[in-house]
């Protein structure tokens, strides 16, 4: 008596999102199985990676990745130099400078990078902004003006912001957006329904629906994953369909694990190493809930997750 | 498990003798079905009946203990594959590969120097899988070394004179043995049976380890633990995921299992690699998850991870309440205060260490949960600060009188002043990112 396989392909799928434009455009989705379980049907498009950088340029105090981006100067070179990760698929420049309650960089700044960074690179590019709202709504807008024609994905629109940001963003120049909530199934529905309700169609935005580092609360992004793309498959939900796109850098190299020096723990071995097990472990886990997308910084990581992405599509 | 009511009424003798307790043999029934009351409280039901029953009422997988004494662990048990469906139970395992080739010193000082506390769990390597090469006699000199550093012991040998040699030595340490093929699985069911262990099986496909699986069984033998180890990264994969879903979603007992994964196979020498493979198969159904090593820069993110995903979806996670000294703070230095949900004193923690301004963390018992819900709830107040401010004689211990409330709860300001006199009530902003500037610019 053979073992009997019972495939579990749904009718429904995940929608496709398209970011960036010509050859090198990339595809978000399309999926009908579970995440990455390509023995019970094909998956179309592979998982993809996006390679952060900052308006700042990159994390100086970090050997690895100061080493990969060594020589290259200008924001324009740090985004060629990361369209070039190997492994990597997207470039994400994080608008950090932007906060209010940080350097506070003028928006026309920030475009100005945006551009420079999108006319070096020939991959498709995500932004992130600063998480202050006010200044993302404007921001995000004005970014959407710049590089109109780019098909760039802006992250993130959330409950407060998502109106000024869709309106302008999507409707206007025809940019992609990233529907943000708070690793809660419901608050992702309800900001995906607010969104199309405005007559944004679903193959123009993605959704984050929250993300952690591994050890910090991980049980919330990976039940609501679970969640999300169970509704998504089994139940038809057309709500909870969108590609997930989760950064992970940001958490995984601000945890203690991360930061902390060797000196203050000499137990715990270099610090690097530390960061790039923490973004690896958190990025797979993301994987392993169905995240379509993961942004990620230490060439290392990039290397890893593109070859376990590779191994298992 | 599927089994109803009327199954299962079928099966009594109805005579509505009510010596079970219950008013009628209907009732009865139906609260077998519940999983209420256990099938023997019936004194008159045919041993025939019992066990179809006991059979179509057993978990649909099983769960074992390994290892002896402080070693033993509970593997399988599981009864959904999603923890929200309701949680997942035992905890995966990890552990690291030692052959009779390698220096087994050199791996034991490095596994054994990984050992840490994490909200009050024991973080350490718990397993450690002898490989046999091919060498009898330094196979069993290896198993006595491996014995006594506080580790459950797999073996994995398809040898079955090496195994029994190693068996002698170790059977009271109730390791498991890794070594059933469909060519040996005969001797070594034997073998294990014999000695009272666990036994692992292993083919080199799904439908060989099912086939070998089934013919245990059918031996008797019904001790297992599945080898879902495949030749790449891609057939693992599968492999964990069909075993367990064909368990739980389809009932196929014969993959009811718990799993090894063995990473050193797929992924040798990749440490890296080994740590995104791992963090995968603590989702996705690894019992046992056996790697090359196991470092402090692994450990972190795995033990986390797993300490995150095998909780109880139904109860938070919650830290001791006490006093926590960040940043090597003293009695001078100012108290700051939060709940004791696990994920809220983590990130306040983090962002107060990362301030590098030294502060005493104050938690008191909230319930585990997160700020405004312990607040709506009652439990995180004015007066159960001040309680908890007695109890532990915070005023003779700490000489400084700033604390510092979460901005979510500046509505306690007022009665907070008037309970604890004396001191300078401080609201933080509502969000712990912003937690880095407030404590620069307060200790500026």
């Amino acid at each position: 008596m053979a073992f009997k396989r019972v495939p579990q392909k749904f009718t429904a799928s995940v929608n496709e999102v398209t970011i960036g434009t010509g050859d090198k455009a990339i595809v978000l989705g399309g999926e009908n199985v579970m995440p990455l379980y390509s023995f019970d049907a094909p998956i179309t498009n592979r998982v993809k990676i996006g390679v952060e950088i900052t308006d700042s340029g990159y994390d100086k105090t970090v050997p690895g990745i100061a080493a990969f981006y060594a020589g290259a100067e200008t924001i324009g070179e740090i985004a060629k130099r990361a369209s070039e990760m190997p492994g990597g698929d997207f470039v994400v420049l994080t608008l950090e400078g932007a906060d209010p309650n940080g350097a506070n960089k003028p928006i026309d700044e920030c475009v100005a990078i945006a551009k420079e960074v999108a006319d070096a690179i020939d991959v498709p590019l995500a932004i992130q902004g600063c998480k202050n709202i006010e200044k993302d709504a404007e921001m995000f807008n004005k970014l959407a003006e710049a590089l109109q024609g780019k098909n760039i994905l802006l992250i993130s629109a959330r409950t407060e912001d998502y109106k000024q940001i869709a309106a302008g963003a999507v409707m206007a120049y025809g940019q992609k957006i990233s529907a943000e909530s708070a690793v809660d199934i419901n608050l992702a529905k309800q900001l995906n329904v607010l969104i199309s309700q405005m007559g944004v169609a679903a193959d123009s935005y993605v959704m984050n629906v929250g993300s952690a580092a591994a050890g910090y609360g991980f049980e919330y992004v990976a039940s609501t994953l679970d969640r999300v793309r169970g509704a998504a498959l089994s139940q038809n939900d057309a709500m909870l369909q969108m590609p997930i796109v989760t950064p992970v850098a940001d958490d995984a190299w601000a945890v203690k694990e991360s930061v902390v020096s060797e000196e203050d723990f000499p137990e715990w071995g270099p610090r690097e190493n530390r960061g790039v097990q923490m973004e690896v472990s958190t990025a797979a886990a993301c994987l392993a809930g169905g995240s379509n997308a993961v942004i990620l910084r230490h060439p290392a990581s990039v290397k890893t997750i593109s070859e376990l992405i590779a191994d298992l599509t | 498990m599927a089994l109803k009511g009327l199954d299962i009424f079928k099966l009594t003798p109805k005579t509505n003798c009510k010596e079970c307790g219950n008013p009628t043999c209907m009732a009865f029934a139906m609260k077998v079905a519940q999983g209420a009351i256990p099938i023997d409280k019936c004194p008159h039901m045919s041993d025939e009946a019992k066990a179809t029953l006991s059979e179509a009422t057993a978990p649909p997988m099983k769960s074992f203990k390994f290892g002896a004494g402080e070693t033993e662990h509970a593997i399988g048990g599981e009864t959904v594959l999603f923890r929200h469906d309701k949680t997942f139970v035992a905890h995966t395992l990890f552990g690291v590969n030692i052959c009779t080739k390698c220096d087994f010193d050199a791996v034991i000082t490095e596994v054994e120097k990984v050992s840490y506390e994490r909200i009050g769990e024991h973080m350490y390597t718990e397993v450690l899988n002898l490989t046999f090469k091919g060498d009898q006699a330094a196979y069993v000199e290896l198993v006595k070394k491996a014995m006594g550093h506080g580790r459950a012991l797999i073996l994995e040998c398809t040898d079955a004179a090496a195994a029994a040699a190693a068996l002698d030595v170790c059977a009271a340490e109730k390791p498991i043995l890794n070594g059933a093929t469909p060519d040996n699985y005969k001797e070594m069911a034997e073998l294990a049976k014999a000695k009272g262990v666990l036994l692992g099986v292993s083919a080199p496909d799904l439908d060989a380890l099912y086939d070998t699986t089934a013919a245990i069984e059918a031996l008797g033998y019904k001790d297992l633990v599945l080898d879902v180890t495949g030749a790449n990264v891609k057939d693992t994969y599968a492999n964990a995921i069909q075993v367990r879903r064909a368990a739980l979603k389809d009932k196929d007992r014969t993959f009811g299992y718990p799993s090894i994964v063995n990473l050193s196979k797929i992924a040798g020498g990749d440490t890296t690699k080994q740590t995104a493979l791992a963090s995968m198969f603590i989702l996705k159904y690894g019992s046992i998850v056996l790697m090359d090593g196991m470092s402090y820069a692994q450990a972190l993110p795995l033990f986390g991870l797993r300490q995150n995903i095998f909780t109880d979806p139904q109860k938070p996670m919650k830290v001791e309440p006490g006093i926590y000294a960040l940043n090597g703070a003293d009695a001078n230095s100012p108290c700051a205060t939060t709940v004791d949900f696990a994920l809220t004193y983590f990130i306040v923690s983090g962002e107060l260490e990362r301030s590098g301004v030294p502060v005493n963390l104050l938690i008191s018992d909230a319930g585990g949960y997160s700020v405004l819900t312990a607040w709506a709830a009652g439990k995180f107040s004015a007066g159960s600060i001040a309680r908890f401010f007695k109890e532990n004689d915070i005023e003779s211990k700490i000489a400084s009188r700033d604390l510092i409330i979460p901005g979510k709860a500046a509505v306690l300001k007022g009665e907070l002043e008037e309970q604890l006199p004396g001191w300078k009530i401080i609201v933080a902003p509502n969000e712990a990112t912003g937690l880095v500037k407030f404590m620069k610019d307060l200790n500026a």
